[in-house]
């Protein structure tokens, strides 16, 4: 046993550093370091960055552009971004859909796509959760019935991320309504320029419209864009979702907001003493430092442990991520929300925000603190409920 | 970045883990309880034959930070069975203490007798008033001739009654809450003017309160500079709330295990109680907190060789608080009140 990164580890962190010391352009940088939303044009600009570099796509097999790196190269580079930060930028490209055209698609299929979602020529939405299939997924209703060499969706899918940007979207509709319902399942990519598919945004508790509502009313799907076979589109969309073992405890997020915390806590005043000296305060911030070092420990556990598994064979110890690397996210957003204080009050729409014509109302800081508060409550909903992550280690793990 | 074992290790492992299994069930601990020192003497001999009594290795040796995943391996298992034997006191305390700070002379007499298990030993630092502050010591060490003569009482002595000798920290200089000026003195078990009262402790194990009334100690019984023990008791300390990380991650481990079997076996309204949602769901977070407990006492056993003080005790202070906070958690439904409100 040995906590220690090899020198070479340790030279890669300085590469991955300096490259964002360089690179990251300093407008997003403090957008990101202050909680605000970015625009698609940033996002877009970043990814292109990133893949001039060669590492837009690092987990990916070599010769579609992945980086060839270890485990802990990987785990290293995810924590590096998310610490400076630039976290939660948008991956239903590189990590979902990606892995599953490379894996699943055709040669046609992965010679079009693969290059367009690793310089970010395409922007994807995924079209998974339905108005009646939510932690119930399987039981989705959108339906695509064969027509010549097409096939026609008809249905309606919601909590669709920033689809308001959407070139592509794949989804998952329903081919075979007389079998099991994991059975009938296909897995579609759809031009979102294709006519008869109308996006209505949906505003959320944070003021803005990160989600949507789609409606396909006789879309024409060309069936060379069904990826894998016809009705096997769950064992791919169990895929993608199994897919993300190295951020999704989003360890770094956690550790960037806590140095937020004690940075702005630092600035704070209450009373005579700084609000960082308060013996409550403090205590509460270590409680959730604590939480997250044996998570970080956790997460390590299972990066080493990935080069070593069989194939199929996954650590125990990476069921937890999700579910602890939630709630820490969370008690950080909560850490944050206090040190503002009574200023999370006013609200600022993002227009305001971004126009910087008005002064801004109390610290200038505070602003976007709350709306992100509100917006990590997604994070113990999305990719699978707390709820359900806690059947699914009942099952897998307990044996229950 | 390693979190394997080595070979030897997991053999250590898989040996402890077997006479564990094979020999300290429950009804085993109950038996062991009514022996005459409240422990088994024969598991007792049993540890030294597995060359138990001998850990924690010396870097020298082949071991790591001193024996720390040793240690960890051993008290993991001892902790699945809640082993009533003086193994903490002897080997992570006391030997501990000698491991940092012994001359080589008084290795060379201590060390044999007690990895063949002929010589157990205690560490006696607390004090009645002294809670939880290792430097608040007033318990006396006064010059006598070329030795020391030592006064005063010791608290919560574990497996202090069964101690052939102990570990004593006394004060030579200083005030009674001075960092400066403690020693650490060997006494044996039956000295003149040493009187000890024992008694259980809650979980079941042996302690002691022990009064001193001028007890002569040799100037061969003095352990390093009479004046400078505090950073040793320090690191010792360190050390054994590692250890008793390891023991806790043992304990929760056996009763996450006994707790399924439960689950799966036990049948109420027609069917096991394991079917059941709310059921299911506290058995998940239990093993969250036993995942993350596990992966804190890792943490700390590979921080035990950290030469930068602080980030040591960081380390294992987190680790204590993660693991005590573990031990405790009922269910996620409290998530609040583990994670923020209760802080």
């Amino acid at each position: 046993m040995d906590l220690a990164f090899t020198n070479e580890e340790h030279a890669f962190r300085e590469e991955v550093r300096q490259f964002l010391r360089d690179r990251v352009p300093p407008e997003m940088h403090r957008k990101l370091i202050e909680s605000r939303n970015l625009s698609r044009d940033e996002m877009v600009a970043w990814a292109r960055i990133l893949n001039k570099k060669g590492w837009a796509v690092p987990h990916w097999p070599k010769e579609h552009g992945g980086a060839g790196w270890t485990p802990v190269q990987h785990y290293i580079f995810g924590e590096e971004l998310q610490m400076y930060p630039v976290r939660d930028l948008p991956d239903f490209g590189t990590s979902l859909v990606g892995p599953v055209i490379y894996t699943f698609g055709n040669e046609a299929q992965k010679k079009y796509f693969l290059p367009r979602i690793a310089n970010a020529e395409d922007w994807w939405c995924q079209g998974f959760s339905e108005p009646g299939a939510g932690s119930d997924l399987a039981s989705l209703q959108t339906r695509a019935v064969r027509d010549g060499d097409h096939y026609v969706v008809n249905g309606q899918k919601i909590w669709t991320t920033l689809a308001q940007y959407a070139d592509w979207i794949f989804c998952l509709v329903r081919t075979n309504p007389g079998v099991k319902k994991q059975l009938g399942i296909s897995f579609l990519l759809i031009d979102m320029k294709s006519p008869g598919i109308t996006v209505r945004p949906i505003q959320l508790i944070d003021g803005g419209y990160e989600v949507n509502e789609i409606f396909f009313d006789d879309v024409r799907v060309p069936a060379e864009n069904l990826v894998g076979e016809e009705d096997k589109g769950w064992d791919y969309a169990k895929f993608l979702l199994g897919n993300e073992r190295f951020s999704i405890a989003s360890v770094g997020t956690s550790k960037e907001r806590i140095l937020r915390v004690k940075e702005l806590a630092a600035k704070c005043r209450v009373g005579e003493e700084r609000l960082i000296d308060r013996a409550t305060f403090r205590e509460k911030v270590a409680a959730v430092e604590i939480q997250l070092k044996a998570l970080e420990v956790t997460q390590l556990r299972v990066v080493t442990n990935a080069s070593k598994e069989q194939k199929g064979r996954q650590d125990p110890a990476s069921a937890i991520l999700k579910l602890k690397g939630s709630e820490i996210q969370q008690a950080t957003a909560d850490l944050l929300l206090e040190v503002v204080g009574p200023y999370t009050l006013p609200y600022v729409s993002e227009e305001d925000l971004e126009s910087g014509n008005e002064p801004p109302i109390g610290p200038d800081w505070a602003a976007a603190i709350a709306p992100a508060y509100f917006n990590a409550r997604k994070v113990s909903i999305y990719g699978g409920s707390d709820e359900i992550q806690k059947n699914i280690i009942a099952k897998a793990i307990l044996g229950l | 970045m390693d979190f394997d074992l080595s070979e030897e290790q997991r053999l250590l492992k898989d040996s402890v883990e077997r006479l564990i299994l094979e020999r300290y069930g429950f009804d085993h601990r109950r038996k062991y309880q009514t022996e005459e020192a409240g422990f088994s003497e024969a598991m007792w001999a049993r540890y030294a034959e597995l060359g138990l009594l001998g850990l924690p290795f010396s870097q020298a040796h082949g071991g790591f930070g001193g024996g720390a995943v040793e240690t960890m391996i051993v008290m993991e298992a001892f902790g699945q069975a809640l082993i009533l034997e003086p193994y903490f006191a002897t080997v992570v305390l006391a030997r501990g203490i000698l491991r940092h700070r012994a001359s080589e002379a008084q290795k060379a007499e201590l060390i044999p007798p007690i990895a063949e298990g002929r010589m157990k030993l205690a560490f006696a630092y607390a004090e009645p008033q002294s809670r939880y502050d290792l430097f608040d010591v007033q318990t006396g060490a006064e010059k006598d001739g070329d030795g020391w003569m030592l006064s005063g009482t010791k608290g919560l002595v574990l497996h202090g009654e069964a101690a052939d000798r102990i570990v004593v920290s006394a004060r030579t200089a200083g005030g009674s809450r001075d960092n400066n000026g403690i020693g650490l003195f060997l006494v044996a078990g039956d000295a003149p003017g040493l009187r000890r009262r024992g008694y259980p402790t809650q979980d079941g194990l042996r302690a002691a309160e022990i009064t001193l009334e001028n007890v002569r100690v040799e100037p061969a019984d003095v352990i390093g500079d009479p004046a400078g023990a505090l950073p040793i008791i320090f690191r010792v300390a360190d050390e054994a709330a590692g250890a008793l990380c390891a023991e806790a991650v043992g304990c929760f481990a056996e009763m996450h295990s006994i707790t399924l079997k439960y689950l799966k076996t036990r049948e109420q309204f027609g069917t096991i109680i394991g079917s059941f949602q709310v059921l299911q769901h506290r058995a998940v977070d239990m093993f969250v907190e036993l995942e993350q407990s596990r992966s804190m006492a890792m943490y700390v056993t590979m921080m035990a060789g950290e030469g930068n003080t602080t980030e040591r005790e960081r380390a294992i202070s987190a680790a204590k608080a993660q693991i005590g906070q573990s031990a405790k958690a009922r269910s996620a439904s409290s998530r609040s009140s583990s994670m923020v409100a209760s802080a």
